[in-house]
Order: structure tokens, then C-alpha cells, then sequence
């Protein structure tokens, strides 16, 4: 789960992380009250998308003055910012966060993901600040600061004061970061974060050490424990569909292509997804509709992949284990009659009573072609594009 | 003809009384899977289906029973607990079929693992099979046949899908392992290749990798310097957007990293017979068995 820096900003301060004085704002005035507020000679207006690369892309602006504050933001909200991460049609900014300024010394790197090859998470620590950190372990690896983190322990002091070390850190600035991180891991693991990313990390020239900007996102399969996370998702930032899919609990991602698909278990549909792309296809979703595949999800998952109006044809490829296949298919049939298919439909059913489905779905009256195998499957809705 | 499993294996189960686990219960014993032991914390004393004993803690479980290996279906906020209960009576064998365990969770069972002699297989994941002989898990056991070849995946229904093509051309399985779709899991490729490797009743494996993470790579490493037997590869994602979850919770490309391409490559090079399509993996195992 993906939330705004200014919320992920407000979660670190409870935890003794470092950050700039802030307040969001909805509108211009808004962002002059807060600038006026705030009172420092420069403020910083920041556009508030779940997307990176803000600051190339003009969503990250100083203001001189609160009036200044306040026309920046009027220019940004309700404008579309276009970064290297929101694809070309742009993310609308709904929201600016609006920050005192500060007087940077020198800006660092700062991460903590899990490394999975080891089942622990790492931090990762760069002198390079405002740099992808991509784009660091890709031309300059070695200046990437690692320390990894036995989970019995938790972050150790010494490999807080290590990597402070290792950034060139001395005296209060050194004392500020090693608190900065030993506060950050403790954020991290006590909210289930998935990734923590600080880029910049700033050393201001007073010594103290602030998160600039703060990137979090959290585990999905602990949100559970952290029923409070529902408020801070933003509905404006997913795609329409796939928010519509997870009411009905189904796995859907958009994509560009024009062959829906409707399969049950992820690795199958994204199998399914390269089989419709080697057949000369495009996919136009990922759906993973579970094991079960019931009538009412089969007609959900129609509604879903029906509503893209890109999807020129459908292709449905159940594997039946435990559920039966003849189940499946009078799911299908049963869907159909609720859903208006427009678009040519193929089916294919294998495992525990494929047969019988067959046969169900071929007496069904429906316009469909049953497909019998996933070779079979893709090329039949390939060719049905034509 | 199996690693991990076998017609030895007694096999206990935690969370018997689930909805999950009392069905797929009855399935593995149908299958011929020898359930000595049942688990659910406050029900022990009773017996499921007339048939087998459910106890309160796995440590009563394995010192009255004998059980050596556990399957469990507890829900997320309870598996690590119950997985780390298990390694803790002495289970050799622990599969995790729950889905949707936290990451923090499995980092801490992961570490506790560490120090036992106990290998854990998943979580997130459809379990293993050694066909003929015992099933642990979810898996439809009437596609499978008794065989030489070894199955390794990250995946569930897919796996069904190669276990399909290889059985329809005749080629019978010695045991196939689901090893899960999430970042943190116990037993990995490269773990489960090694199990292959000294097994004298496995020819060759197919190993289905998705995108996301580098224990792809990581296996074609192992593969190009020390694995004797044939593989036959396929990576699931190769339309997949970066950075977006695929279902699972590992099958995701993150900083470029994890791409189905870069997985493919590395096979390659070590030698792995790659297939481009999944349709084509019994085929082409066929092939490589000199059987076409």
C-alpha cells in the first residue's frame, strides 16, 4: 500500500523521526495561511502524488513570500504533473504540502527494504542525495553503504554509528543521524513498512539531520494489524477499475492490450497474460479470480475486464483442482446471461471434469468457443481479434 | 523415488478443524497420506472424522503420535506462531499453505529457523507431492503420476498446469514442490535443486520461476556449477508492468530488478532449456529426456 509523503511524514514524527514543519493544503489560501504560519524566510511547495520524481517534473517549487506560496500552489492544484513515474496522461494534484525551508549542508541517501535473498531487511546508505539509488548501485555500487539487520536484535547502535561513520558524519550532525536511524527502523518495523525510502536525507548547517522527503510504503498482508492505514488510502491515486475489482475482492491490474483475461491463480494469469503476447496479442489485464471461481465472481470478473473499453476479446482459463470444472463452466453460463458480452469470448477449462464442462458450455447456446488446451486458448482468441 | 516426502511420512496437521484444513484433510488421506495428528489449541482430546486425534500443542502431537512432518492451515495473524510451535517440538518437515502472512512475521520465523534442524516449505503455496506415495497440500493429486521428474515452483494452479502437460506425454513425477509466492519463504530454488541433485530417483526437474526477486538467479548460478540433472524453465511475467504486485506478494519488479527477462537469461546461461511459452514445458521436457 503506496501513501503521500506528507502522511508518511506525519507517521515518522510520531516515532521520533526527524522532519521540516509542514501542513497540507487544499487550496491557495490554505498554503499562505500555512506559509504565513510557519514563518520562515522561504517555504517549499510540494505537489502530493504517489508518484516520484516530482522535482524534475515542476511539483516541487520555494516560495520567497506566503503570497508566492499561495500562487504556486494555485497553479499547481487541480493542474496535471507529469514525472518519469505517471506515465504521459499525468497524475491530478489534489493536495500541496506546504514546509518551512531550511539551510542544507549536504544531502545523503537513506533506505530500508527487505533484502530477500536473505530474509533480512538491509539499510542502504548513500553520499549521493537526490539520486535514484537505482541509478547509484547501477554506475557507482560502491558507494552504497549496506548493513543488514538480525531481527532478533533489531538495529544495533554500533551499526547505527557504522553507517553514520561511513556517510563522513562528525560530532552533533553524527549524533542527530545515528538518532535519525535508530528512530526510522523503529518506525519501520512497528507500522509492517514494506519500504522506507529518505532521499533526500539533509544535514542542515545548524547540525540537524531532517528527512527532506520520506517515501513509505506498507505491507499489504499486515494490514490487518493496522486497521487505522484504511484513511490514509487515496482512492484518486488507483485506477477506477481496479478499485470497482477490490469491492468484489477480486486481483485485477489494468493494462494496455485488448485481450481481457479471467484465470484462476496469479502464476497462471500472468502465464496466460505471456501466452496471449506470444500468440501476437496484447493483454489488457492481470485477473486472478482465486481459487473458487464462482458464478458471482465469473460475472464480476466480467464487469470488470467489459468495462475497458479497449477489450476486444475475452479469454477465460480456469485450472480445475479442487473445483470442478462443470461448476466453473455453469458459472460462466450462469454469468453470461447477467452480463452482456459484447466482444468474442473463449473458454478454457482443464482438470477435474473438463470434459463434462465442455460439453455443458457447447450446449449452452452461448456464443463461445471452448478451447482445449492453453496453446489452443491463446491463438483462438488471438484470431478472434481479426 | 521422492525427496521430502514419502510412504514413511506421518504427517500432523495444525488447524484441522478449519474450514481450509478440515477439507484438504480429508483430501490427503484420500490420496493415501498418513494423517497421525491433528492441532487446534482448545480441541484436543477430540478426534476429527472419527479418525484421527486432535491434540492442544504440537509437542503432545509429535510425543504421542510420532508425527515428523506438520502441514499448516492456520490464518495469517496465528501461522508464524504455529510454524515456529512446530519447529520447536522437533518436526522435521513443516509446509505452510496460509496465505497472507505479514513479511515482518516471516522475517523473525525465518531467523528462529535458522537455529533448528527443521526445513520449512512456503508459506503461501500449494505444498508438495511425492506422487503415489504421500501428498501435503492443496494440489489436485489425481493429475500427477508416479515418475523421474522433479517439480519446482512458485506458483499454484501453474504448477497443475506443467504437472498436466508433463503426465498427459507420459512423464511421471518423483516429487513436486510449491515453495510459495512470497518475498521471505523457507526452502528456495536453490535449496530444493540441491534436494534434487542427490536424489538417485530424479532425472531431471522443471523449475517454474514469476518475476520478482533474484532466487532465479540465484538457482542458475547453482545450476551452472554444480547441478548434474536436465532443466526445463519457465518464467511467468513476462508481460508484467514494473512495479506493480502480480497477485502474489513476492511477484513484483522493483528498481528494475526481477524482470522475467533477466531470469530467463541467467537459465540460459546456465544451461536450462527455457521455454518461451507455458504451453510448451512437457514438451520440452520430453525433449530434454530424449524421449521425442
Amino acid at each position: 500500500m503506496k501513501i503521500h509523503e506528507y502522511q508518511a511524514k506525519e507517521i515518522l514524527k510520531k516515532y521520533g523521526v526527524a522532519v521540516p514543519e509542514g501542513k497540507i493544503a487544499r487550496t491557495p489560501e490554505e498554503a499562505e495561511a500555512i506559509a504565513r504560519e510557519l514563518g520562515t524566510s522561504v517555504v517549499v511547495v510540494k505537489a502530493q502524488i504517489h508518484a516520484g520524481g516530482r522535482g524534475k517534473a515542476g511539483g516541487v517549487k520555494l516560495a520567497k513570500s506566503p503570497e508566492e506560496a499561495r500562487d504556486i500552489a494555485a497553479n499547481m492544484l487541480g493542474s496535471k504533473l507529469v514525472t518519469h513515474q505517471t506515465g504521459p496522461e499525468g497524475k491530478e494534484v489534489r493536495q500541496v504540502l506546504v514546509e518551512q525551508g531550511l539551510d542544507i549542508a549536504k544531502e545523503y541517501y537513506l533506505g530500508i527494504v527487505l533484502d530477500r535473498s536473505r530474509s533480512q531487511l538491509v539499510i542502504m546508505a548513500s553520499t549521493e542525495g537526490g539520486v535514484e539509488i537505482e541509478k547509484v548501485a547501477a554506475e557507482t555500487p560502491e558507494k552504497i553503504i549496506k548493513e543488514w539487520i538480525d531481527p532478533l536484535t533489531g538495529l544495533r547502535p554500533a551499526q547505527a554509528r557504522k553507517i553514520a561513520f561511513a556517510l563522513g558524519l562528525s560530532g552533533a550532525t553524527f549524533k542527530n543521524a545515528v538518532k535519525f536511524l535508530q528512530a526510522l527502523y523503529e518506525a519501520y518495523v512497528q507500522t509492517d513498512a514494506s519500504l522506507a525510502e529518505i532521499n533526500p536525507l539533509v544535514e542542515t548547517t545548524d547540525g540537524h539531520v531532517l528527512a527532506l522527503d520520506a517515501k513509505i510504503n506498507f505491507d499489504d498482508n499486515a494490514l490487518f494489524r493496522h486497521p487505522d492505514y484504511a484513511e490514509l488510502r487515496d482512492l484518486n491515486e488507483e485506477e477506477p477499475l481496479e478499485v470497482e475489482a477490490s469491492k468484489y475482492n477480486l486481483n485485477y491490474i489494468k493494462l494496455d492490450g485488448n485481450v481481457g483475461c479471467m484465470v484462476n491463480g496469479a502464476g497462471l494469469a500472468m502465464a496466460t497474460m505471456d501466452i496471449i503476447k506470444l500468440a501476437g496479442g496484447e493483454p489488457a489485464n492481470f485477473l486472478d479470480v482465486g481459487g473458487g471461481a464462482s458464478a458471482e465472481t465469473v460475472e464480476n470478473g466480467f464487469r470488470i475486464i467489459l468495462s475497458d473499453p479497449n477489450v476486444k476479446a475475452v479469454l477465460i482459463n480456469i485450472f480445475g483442482g479442487i473445483v470442478r470444472c462443470d461448476r466453473v463452466a455453469r458459472g460462466v453460463i450462469e454469468a453470461a446471461k447477467n452480463v452482456d458480452i459484447h466482444v468474442p469470448l473463449v473458454v478454457r477449462l482443464e482438470g477435474t471434469n473438463a470434459e463434462e464442462a465442455a460439453r455443458l458450455l457447447d450446449e449452452s447456446g452461448l456464443e463461445l468457443q471452448v478451447a482445449n488446451s492453453l496453446e489452443d486458448a491463446a491463438q483462438k482468441v488471438v484470431a478472434s481479434l481479426a | 523415488m521422492s525427496v521430502l516426502a514419502d510412504k514413511n511420512t506421518r504427517l500432523l496437521v495444525q488447524g484441522i478443524t478449519g474450514g481450509e484444513g478440515s477439507f484438504h484433510t480429508r483430501q490427503m488421506m484420500e490420496y493415501g497420506t498418513r494423517v497421525v495428528a491433528g492441532v487446534t489449541p482448545g480441541k484436543g482430546g477430540q478426534t476429527f472424522d472419527n479418525k484421527v486425534p486432535i491434540f492442544n500443542t504440537v509437542e503432545e502431537a509429535v510425543r504421542e503420535t510420532g508425527a515428523n512432518a506438520s502441514v499448516i492451515f492456520v490464518p495469517p495473524p496465528f501461522a508464524a506462531d504455529a510454524i515456529m510451535e512446530a519447529a520447536d517440538a522437533g518436526v522435521s518437515l513443516i509446509v505452510t499453505i496460509t496465505e497472507g502472512i505479514p513479511t515482518r512475521d516471516m522475517i523473525t520465523v525465518k531467523a528462529f529457523l535458522d537455529k533448528k534442524e527443521t526445513r520449512m516449505i512456503g508459506p503461501n503455496c500449494p505444498g508438495i507431492i511425492s506422487p503415489g506415495q504421500c501428498k501435503i497440500g492443496i494440489m489436485p493429486g489425481f493429475i500427477h503420476r508416479e515418475g523421474r521428474v522433479g517439480v519446482i515452483s512458485r506458483s499454484g494452479t501453474l504448477t497443475y498446469e506443467a504437472v498436466k502437460q508433463l503426465s498427459d506425454l507420459g512423464i511421471g513425477q518423483s516429487t513436486c514442490i510449491g515453495i510459495g509466492g512470497d518475498p521471505v519463504i523457507g526452502t528456495t530454488f536453490t535449496d530444493a535443486l540441491k534436494l534434487f541433485n542427490e536424489d538417485p530417483d530424479t532425472d531431471a526437474v522443471v523449475l517454474i520461476g514469476e518475476i520478482g526477486g533474484t532466487a532465479e538467479q540465484e538457482a542458475a548460478s547453482y545450476i551452472k556449477s554444480e547441478f548434474k540433472k536436465a532443466v526445463v524453465a519457465f518464467i511467468a511475467g513476462q508481460t508484467a508492468p514494473p512495479g506493480r504486485r502480480m497477485g502474489h506478494a513476492g511477484a513484483i519488479i522493483s528498481g528494475g530488478e526481477g524482470t522475467a527477462a533477466e531470469k530467463m537469461a541467467a537459465l540460459k546461461d546456465a544451461g536450462a532449456h527455457v521455454c518461451e511459452s507455458p504451453a510448451v514445458i512437457g514438451r520440452t521436457m520430453q525433449k530434454a529426456l530424449g524421449l521425442a
